[in-house]
This record gives structure tokens, C-alpha cells and sequence, in this order.
């Protein structure tokens, strides 16, 4: 099966139970939306998947196309293809964007294979006018003074060079003004594909008026509570999350 | 245009025998050789005691198994000739093995017609006497090695002298090379550069050792004077085989309006010294001073420093870097000194250790000395790790850790780099830095 599949995973850190039992498929090719209030445990569940070495998996299964994604390491996961676009993400003081991408691209080759660099800067210019990024960015350290929007659009300009199987993207709205925000969907959109997964982690419903998901899922205290089409996130903006826990009934899969 | 005859074969002799006498030196330089070498035998060995040597481990300065002299055998020369390769275009070139100059590219005859004076010391001290004099070892050695100094001065037997007159620039760096040879070989390579008012010069150094498990000892000396208004910028690539005990002495002499910058980067050498001073000593003076070490192994890196403003109105910014692993160790001994009436200098030095082992060690002492008022001075010195979260965030972009890690190494220490603004050095610095990395790892 062609998906990203969580199942019933459980994730504590320093001894605190963060994701209680959650259950969540992306199949290649679908947006889906996780929404949620602040504590929820949605940037948690964004960081166990990507393999941070802080939080500790206790229960449950990451299958990503049927591998078992828990035993890797983070880099080895992102070589399999999956991407996580980062809240916030690190800066990398001295290293310049082109080097940094280059050495993420290398490392997918096999060995003793060069990266061929005049492809390379074609591909990168292309991508960076997509986002309507300088082309100077590249010599730019990683982040470094770089404001919330230069941030956001980096890792979507990563995203797009490093071209995953899964993408998570993480509060990606997050610091945007509006023609930000909408440089970044337009970057995100532009990549959606038979071939891309993308599960999008939002506090808020505007980033998915630019960004429209397949489907929205509903995370409370660990857990999906609900799920449902892209209307499912517009009733959340209308009755809040406080209804989303009321209406806790069942188990929710999608 | 190689100029050098290569016969020369001299006897083999202890460094601690003194100056050699069968150099052809003129008389009043070999008295000073014989002067130098009666203050060495004078001066005491150094001890940790001494705050100047504090955490040295002064253990290893036992020079009775080094050797002066030696012969070159073709196939170690041509060895050493086809190695000597740092940048892709200079103004002219030196290339000196066991002190010994075997090759010799000289600058233009334009430069030459204007006066510029690019030869090797021993030439020097015969055809420009008075100007060799005036600057030869004219700056007192106060940073620790006094007797070094002095060993270095009783036994120099060759070096470069480069004179760059009165508003002359020499757009291309000038380069030079030194190679240690033999096991227990040594080396005392000398280097004296001269700049007249609004000249400006770039020169490269590079220390070597042909075969990298041999064990030498260098001690060197440059003197860098930079004349009113002009710009002098030096880079030291010191890359000496493992088993090498080095010192290295600097003094800048930095005259009105004038700016010197000097990075000198440290990679190789079981015990590397490296004493660094400037003196401010004209208004609207700057001195930049930069270093990098990269150290694994059991390696050890000492770095003292003295910021000299004597005059008001001078700037001087020294940044140091320092990249240790497994039981490296580091020590930064640094003073600013600010002397009366030198108001208004803006004085700064940064220190910064990364420490990739948990047996790493870096020991820094900066200290400042403020004897006028309405100064700037700003000192400090950190060592910190690799951060997890910016290495959690390479890997998450499918980077292996020992890639991730050298990444975060490079960029830590480019900052040193791009304060040169020189993009050809900037680039052969780089490669020196990943070839030491890609031994390690």
C-alpha cells in the first residue's frame, strides 16, 4: 500500500504521554489536513515522525509504503522519502543554502556518484522562482537572520528540491503574512502529485483556504477525534474545538 | 622559472650545537647569530609556571633529537616541487624544503622596475643591508618565547624578504612555501615583509611536511610591517605533519591609517604556538586577526596574543576558532592593551571553541589592560557543542551524521574565512580544512 500509515501510536518524553493512541493514513497523492489546538500533540507527532531522538515511541506502529519507518535513523528516513518542513526551523551558521541541498541531494546518491552541478543550479534557480526567491538566497547561510517568511519558504524550496514520497508539514502557516502565505501554498500546491503525500499540520483554518486539503483530521490530547472531508475543517472554524472533544464518540478513522 | 641550483648539501648537526658555520652569511650577521645563540643558551627552558606557558604542555620542547641541515635527494625534491600547489595565480612564488630555497618564480619585471624586492633573506641581507637591518628581528619576542626567538636568530639560514615600496599594489598574492624533510628534521623558516606608505600586498604561507608521520620541529618567525595607509594581508595555511613540535612567531606593525589582516590556520603538528602581536602604532591603524584550528588526535594548539594600541584613534578585531575532537586540546592566551593616550580605540576579541568529543579541552585566558580613558573594548570566550537541534535538522534532510557534523564544522568556522573576502584563498582554505576532515572521519 502506497501510504503513511500510524497506527495506534503512542509517544511519551521525559516520562510525559504526549500522543495517546492515534491513528492516521496518508495515502500518496492526498492532503491531509491535522488540526488541533496548542498541546494537542501535533508538532510531537510531526517530530516522532521525522525520528527525533528526544521522544520515546512506548506503543504503536509508522509504516511509510509498508516499511517500518520507527527503525530508522532521521536520515535514513528522509533518503526513504519523507520530508518534514519545520515550525521552526535551525539555523545552520556558515552554511550556505546551495551547500547544504547539495549535500542532501548527494547523500541520495549512490556511492562513489557525483552530483552533476550544472543540473543541479538549473534545478535550484527553477525551484527558487517558483517560491520568487533571489537567486543571491543561495549563498545565504541556512536560515541565519532570515525572517519568518524567507524561513517558511526555504524549507518549501527543500521540499521541492528533495522531492519525497511524504511530506509533513509543520505549522508551515505559522509567522506568514498574507502575500507570504500565499507564496507558500502556491509553492506547495505546485507540487501536488500522484506522487506526494502531504500531511499538514495547521492551528488555523486560513492556511487551508490556499491549501486545500482531501481530507481533515481532528487532533485532541493525543488523539484524532474527528475526521472528515475538507468542509469537516470550516465547521471547526464555526463551533471551535471544544465541539470537536464534545463530539468524541467513536474512534475516528478516516 | 626555476633559478636555483640544487647541490647544496650541508653537513648534518643537532640543533642544539648553534649556528652553523659553513653559511655564507656576511660577518656582522653571522656576530648575531653567535649573540642570539648565547641569549638561548641563556634563557631558561619555559614551565607551566610561567603564566605565558600556563596549560602548555612544555613536555614536549625537548629539542636534543632535532637535526639542522641535510641533503634533498632529487626524488624528495621533485616530490616536494610537484605538492607545492595553493593557488592557481600569484604575483611570485617561493619554495623553500629543510630551508633550502628550490624554487623560485620572481615577480614581474614591472614590479621589479618599481622597486619591489622580493628575495630570499640571505641575498637580502647583502644587497639591501640597510633596510634588512632596520627590520630584522626588531620587535622583542614578550608573548613567552624570548629563547625561541633567539634560536630562531642563531639558526635562520634562509627565508623570504619582500619589500613593496612606496604605492605599489601587488594585486595577486605572493607565495610562499616551506617543507620539513626527514625524520627529526628542522626548520627555521623566516619570512619579513615591508610595506611603504599606501602599498599594498597579499601573501600566502604555507608549512608542510613531505612525509606526514615524521616527526620535526619548526620555529618560525614573520614580521609583517605595514607602512602609513597601507594594506598588508597574510594567511599562514600551517599544515605540518603530525609528529611535528611548532612555534611560530608573529609581530604586526601596524603605522597610521594602515590596515593589516592576517588569518593564520592551524591543521597540523603534535604541539602547535603560535604568538601573534600587534602593535598599533599610528592614528586611524587597523589590525585584523584571525585564526583557525582544527584539531583531533591528541593534538594541542596554543594561541597568545597582545593587541598593542599605542596610538589614538586605532582599531584592532581579533577572531579565533577553534574545531576540536577526540583528545585535542586548546589554549587561547589573549591581552588587549590599551597604553596611555591611546584614546579612542575600539579594541575586540572574540573566541569561540567548538568541542566535538567529550575529551576535548580548550582553555582560554583573555585579559585587557586599559591604562586611557574613552575606549571600546569588547573580550570573550565560549566553548560550546555541536547543537542537537541543527544536527536533528540535517538529518531530517537526509544527511548521515559524520557528513552533518562536518557541515556544521565548516560553517562554524567559515565565518573566520569570509572575513577575508578573497574568494580563491577562501576556497584553497576550504579544501585544506575537508582533507583534513575526510582523514578523519
Amino acid at each position: 500500500m502506497k501510504e503513511l500509515s500510524v497506527e495506534n501510536l503512542h509517544v511519551t518524553i521525559g516520562g510525559q504521554q504526549i500522543v495517546r493512541g492515534l491513528t492516521l493514513r496518508v495515502p500518496r497523492g492526498e492532503v491531509h489536513a491535522l488540526m488541533g489546538p496548542n498541546g494537542s500533540g501535533k508538532s510531537t507527532l510531526a517530530k516522532v515522525l521525522a525520528g527525533h531522538p528526544d521522544y520515546e515511541v512506548t506503543k504503536g506502529k509508522v509504516l511509510m509504503d509498508g516499511e517500518n519507518l520507527l527503525e530508522l535513523d532521521p536520515d535514513e528516513r528522509a533518503r526513504c522519502g519523507l520530508f518534514m518542513a519545520f515550525q521552526y526551523p535551525s539555523e545552520v551558521p556558515g552554511v550556505t543554502i546551495a551547500n547544504f541541498l547539495r549535500a542532501a541531494i548527494q547523500s541520495r546518491l549512490p556511492e562513489g556518484e557525483e552530483l552533476e552541478a550544472t543540473d543541479y543550479y538549473a534545478k535550484l534557480y527553477e525551484k527558487m522562482e517558483l517560491l520568487r526567491m533571489d537567486r543571491s538566497f543561495t549563498s545565504r547561510a541556512v536560515n541565519e537572520g532570515f525572517s519568518g517568511g524567507e524561513k517558511k519558504r526555504t524549507e518549501i524550496l527543500q521540499l521541492a528540491m528533495l522531492e519525497p514520497k511524504y511530506a509533513i508539514l509543520d505549522e508551515t502557516d505559522s509567522g506568514l503574512d498574507i502575500d507570504a502565505l500565499k507564496t507558500v501554498a502556491h509553492g506547495v500546491n505546485s507540487l501536488r502529485g500522484p506522487d506526494l503525500g502531504v500531511l499538514l499540520i495547521t492551528h488555523y483554518q486560513r492556511l487551508l483556504n490556499y491549501i486545500v486539503p482531501d481530507y481533515v483530521h481532528v487532533m485532541v490530547a493525543g488523539r484524532i477525534v474527528r475526521s472528515g472531508r475538507k468542509e469537516l475543517a470550516l465547521e471547526l472554524e464555526e463551533r471551535g474545538y471544544d465541539w470537536a472533544r464534545e463530539e468524541r464518540a467513536e474512534p475516528a478513522l478516516r | 622559472m626555476p633559478s636555483v641550483a640544487h647541490d647544496e648539501t650541508t653537513a648534518i648537526g643537532s640543533v642544539l650545537s648553534g649556528p652553523v658555520e659553513s653559511r655564507d652569511f656576511p660577518e656582522w650577521f653571522r656576530e648575531q647569530q653567535w649573540d642570539a645563540w648565547k641569549q638561548f643558551a641563556s634563557l631558561p627552558s619555559p614551565t607551566r609556571k610561567d603564566q605565558a606557558w600556563r596549560f602548555a604542555n612544555v613536555g614536549l620542547l625537548n629539542l636534543t633529537p632535532f637535526k639542522v641541515g641535510g641533503t634533498l635527494p632529487d626524488m624528495q625534491r621533485n616530490a616536494i616541487l610537484e605538492q607545492s600547489r595553493g593557488l592557481d595565480k600569484v604575483a611570485a612564488r617561493l619554495i623553500f624544503a629543510g630551508d633550502q630555497l628550490i624554487e623560485r618564480d620572481v615577480v614581474s619585471d614591472q614590479l621589479k622596475k618599481r622597486g619591489v624586492i622580493f628575495q630570499p633573506l640571505e641575498r637580502a641581507m647583502v644587497e639591501h643591508r640597510e633596510l634588512f637591518q632596520k627590520y630584522f628581528m626588531s620587535q622583542p619576542a614578550t608573548l613567552g618565547s624570548a629563547k625561541f626567538a633567539a634560536l630562531h636568530q642563531a639558526l635562520v639560514s634562509s627565508g623570504t624578504f619582500l619589500y613593496v615600496p612606496r604605492g605599489v599594489e601587488i594585486e595577486l598574492p605572493i607565495e610562499i612555501f616551506h617543507w620539513l624533510n626527514g625524520e627529526n628534521a628542522s626548520v627555521f623558516p623566516h619570512l619579513l615583509l615591508v610595506t611603504d606608505e599606501l602599498a599594498k600586498v597579499t601573501v600566502t604561507e604555507h608549512f608542510r611536511s613531505l612525509d606526514p608521520q615524521a616527526s620535526g620541529f619548526a620555529c618560525g618567525v614573520n614580521d609583517l610591517i605595514a607602512g602609513p595607509g597601507a594594506k598588508v594581508t597574510y594567511i599562514c595555511a600551517q599544515n605540518w605533519g603530525t609528529n611535528v613540535v611548532a612555534l611560530q612567531m608573529n609581530s604586526t606593525i601596524v603605522d597610521h591609517d594602515a590596515s593589516a589582516m592576517s588569518l593564520n590556520l592551524h591543521l597540523g603538528g603534535k604541539y602547535s604556538r603560535f604568538e601573534s602581536l600587534s602593535r598599533l602604532i599610528g592614528e586611524g591603524g587597523r589590525s585584523d586577526l584571525l585564526a583557525i584550528s582544527v584539531a583531533n588526535g591528541a593534538q594541542e594548539f596554543d594561541a597568545r596574543t597582545l593587541q598593542d594600541h599605542v596610538s589614538p584613534h586605532t582599531a584592532s578585531d581579533l577572531l579565533y576558532k577553534n574545531a576540536l575532537d577526540d583528545r585535542a586540546r586548546s589554549t587561547f592566551g589573549g591581552l588587549i592593551r590599551v597604553e596611555p593616550h591611546a584614546h579612542f580605540t575600539d579594541a575586540y576579541q572574540k573566541v569561540r571553541n567548538l568541542l566535538l568529543s567529550d575529551d576535548s579541552e580548550a582553555n582560554s585566558m583573555p585579559g585587557l589592560e586599559i591604562l586611557a580613558d574613552n575606549v571600546r573594548c569588547t573580550h570573550g570566550a565560549t566553548s560550546g557543542q555541536i547543537d542537537k537541534d541543527e544536527l536533528f535538522y540535517l538529518r531530517t534532510r537526509g544527511i548521515p551524521v559524520p557528513v552533518a557534523q562536518r557541515l556544521i564544522v565548516t560553517g562554524f568556522l567559515n565565518e573566520v574565512i569570509q572575513r577575508l573576502d578573497h574568494a580563491a584563498i577562501a576556497d584553497h582554505l576550504n579544501r585544506l580544512i575537508d582533507e583534513k576532515f575526510a582523514k578523519e572521519y
